[in-house]
């Protein structure tokens, strides 16, 4: 009995360990009051039962774990795409060809995970009234949202902010800095391993 | 060699009469005065004993002194011994001085002990005296003497002071608040994100924006406490309260353009007002009597101010479309006596601040040194707050678009987006 138990704790275990939220919803073994043979039957059966599944799950998930490795591009690069930031011109919240391009690029892997969450912040420069770059920081967030949705990625994936002028990326008053603050810019939640998506 | 002491004489008889009934219909003292609005009385700040009686004097003469109304005769050391004699003020001295008026602040135990003298009849004018638990020195202190001043002002000229005023802005990363002559500049909000304060009618109250998270805030200056009247997605900009104090009207976006809103302080949800169709409409300010709304719209393709009925219908362009380098018009502050708007204007690559008068559409422009920007009107209407580049920093300044005296009001760290306040009552 003692021998039995560890191995279905054991065996538990595993199985908790796989799947956090699993865990939640498996009961944890109570000692048997009465002592019968067919209880004991019954929990050998269980523990076997248990033995199978966790061997199963487990060798599952180190099939997805190796198939996920070598579909895996080098560490970060999906991330980098889609963290990519985009740039507009002075007062203006219309994607430029390069903001197109560098959007497109986000697309197939936004498709292919869709438990990827987007925020996307826009900003703007120094010059103009701190009131109107709020706005206009929103307006290109606004922009950069209907791009994404308008080739499929879902709306409610996808939230906009705005930072106006209070977070520049360089730091100066030419143009140069400038530009470089005329952004908008990505943060992503809920992604775990990014998946690379099928070509 | 005698003819203008011998015009200014004729003027002044001239004069007297009709601008004396003038004064008696306007409010607060009537003190015999002639006010000639041309020109600006001369009063003596008569000197004051005791340890606080340089401040109470310097206050006093500094308001007059920014109030513009007031021509406040400074006296050195030498002079000053002479001017006031156990018997009372000198009066020969203070006629040679060019003084209409001399004025004394006695410093008691309850408060304020206040003593007018006229010059031309040798008579004491005024007599009052002032309650004031305030402990000297403190900030309820020095805006209990801006009273007073704000007092004077009105029995000199008519018009009361805005000495008892203060002005909101945003420093680094909190709300500030600044009394009208520069001193006590205070935090009033932790550091966040708050943004575009603007004073409650009652002065007792203000907004703000903040933008992580986003919504607007309420702040009872008396309490401390905030509460947010409206919050969610997208971004919330510039609240104003409506003129009878009981909404505010703020700038809200989300996916589709920033639009003005109204939402009551009692609370409930935001109702819209403007339909930009995807534009941005920002930085409302009330005519005086709440019925229109100027704001800040990009509708036409950059940046201009436009006019609005309070429910957000009748829509009206106020500044001219002028496409090219200029193209840009913002900030818009409506004046308190409902005659012009305040706004700033791109020209020549930088951003000046101009007034448009509303009965004509003629414009003037107020600035030309440095960057300029964010114009909040005094509760005079006289005097303007902006912020300008012209030493540096962004920094706070006072012009005075009668006579086009300007000086700074803030100092240190760089500021923007001022409010003035209205005038404030005694605390």
């Amino acid at each position: 009995m003692i021998r039995r138990t560890v191995v279905l704790s054991l065996a538990l275990l595993s199985v908790a360990g796989l799947d956090a939220c699993r865990r939640r919803v498996v009961p944890a073994p109570a000692p048997a009051a009465t002592n019968t043979d067919a209880q004991r039957q019954a929990d050998s059966i269980a523990a076997l039962r248990a033995q199978l599944r966790a061997d199963s799950i487990a060798a599952a998930e180190a099939a997805a774990r190796a198939a996920a490795a070598a579909d895996r591009p080098p560490a970060g690069e999906l991330a980098a795409v889609l963290t990519q930031k985009v740039y507009f011109d002075y007062d203006q919240d219309i994607l430029r060809d390069d903001a197109r391009a560098v959007l497109e690029a986000k697309v197939p892997i936004l498709l292919a995970n869709p438990n990827v969450s987007v925020a996307i912040t826009g900003h703007t420069d120094e010059r103009g009234t701190a009131e109107y770059n709020l706005a206009l920081g929103q307006r290109r967030a606004a922009q950069v949202k209907r791009y994404l949705t308008s080739r499929g990625v879902a709306d409610d994936r996808l939230t906009t902010q705005s930072m106006g002028d209070s977070q520049p990326a360089a730091e100066g008053t030419d143009e140069s800095a400038y530009q470089q603050n005329r952004r908008a810019e990505f943060q992503l939640s809920g992604a775990g391993a990014l998946m690379r998506p099928r070509s | 060699m005698h003819f203008p002491a011998l015009r200014r004489a004729l003027v002044a008889l001239l004069l007297a009469s009709p601008l004396a009934a003038q004064d008696s219909t306007s409010r607060g003292v009537h003190i015999g005065l002639t006010y000639d609005p041309g020109s600006k009385p001369g009063v003596v700040v008569l000197p004051v004993t005791g340890a606080l009686g340089d401040s109470i004097q310097t206050i006093v003469q500094r308001d007059f002194d920014y109030g513009d109304r007031v021509n406040a005769i400074v006296l050195d050391a030498n002079v000053a011994q002479d001017v006031s004699r156990a018997t009372g003020p000198n009066w020969a001295l203070l006629a040679r001085l060019g003084a209409a008026a001399a004025v004394q602040v006695t410093p008691t135990a309850s408060g304020f002990h206040l003593a007018v003298y006229n010059v031309a009849t040798k008579q004491t004018a005024l007599v009052k005296d002032f309650v004031s638990g305030a402990p000297p020195g403190s900030r309820a202190w020095r805006a209990a003497l801006h009273g007073i001043s704000d007092e004077l002002e009105e029995a000199f000229t008519g018009v009361r002071g805005i000495a008892r005023t203060r002005i909101l802005f945003e420093r680094g990363r909190r709300i500030w608040v600044v009394d009208s002559d520069g001193e006590g500049a205070t935090p009033l909000t932790e550091a966040g994100t708050p943004i575009s304060p603007a004073w409650h009618p009652s002065g007792g109250m203000i907004a703000y924006a903040t933008y992580v998270p986003a919504g607007i805030s309420v702040l009872d200056l008396g309490s401390g406490r905030a509460r947010r009247v409206a919050s969610g997605p997208g971004v919330y900009i510039s609240p104003v309260f409506t003129p009878d104090g009981s909404s505010v009207v703020y700038a809200h976006g989300t996916d589709n353009g920033v639009d003005l809103y109204t939402a009551p302080l009692s609370g409930g949800g935001g109702r819209r007002l403007s339909v930009g169709r995807g534009s941005d409409n920002v930085s409302p300010s009330f005519s005086p009597d709440g019925r229109r709304i100027a704001f800040m719209s990009g509708r036409a393709g950059h940046p201009e101010i436009y006019t609005m009925d309070a429910d957000g219908t009748d829509v009206d362009l106020l500044t001219p479309l002028d496409f090219g380098e200029n193209a840009y018009r913002a900030s818009p502050d409506w004046s308190p006596d409902g005659r012009h708007v305040a706004f700033m204007s791109q020209i020549a690559r930088s951003f000046q601040i101009l007034t448009i008068n509303l009965r004509d559409r003629s414009l003037k422009q107020l600035t030309s040194d440095g960057r300029n920007e964010d114009p909040s009107w005094a509760p005079d209407g006289r005097h303007l707050t902006f912020v300008s580049t012209r030493t540096g920093t962004r920094q706070l300044w006072v012009l005075d678009i009668e006579s086009g005296r300007s000086r700074q009001l803030t100092r240190g760290a760089a500021v923007r987006l001022p409010a003035w306040s209205p005038r404030l009552a005694a605390e």
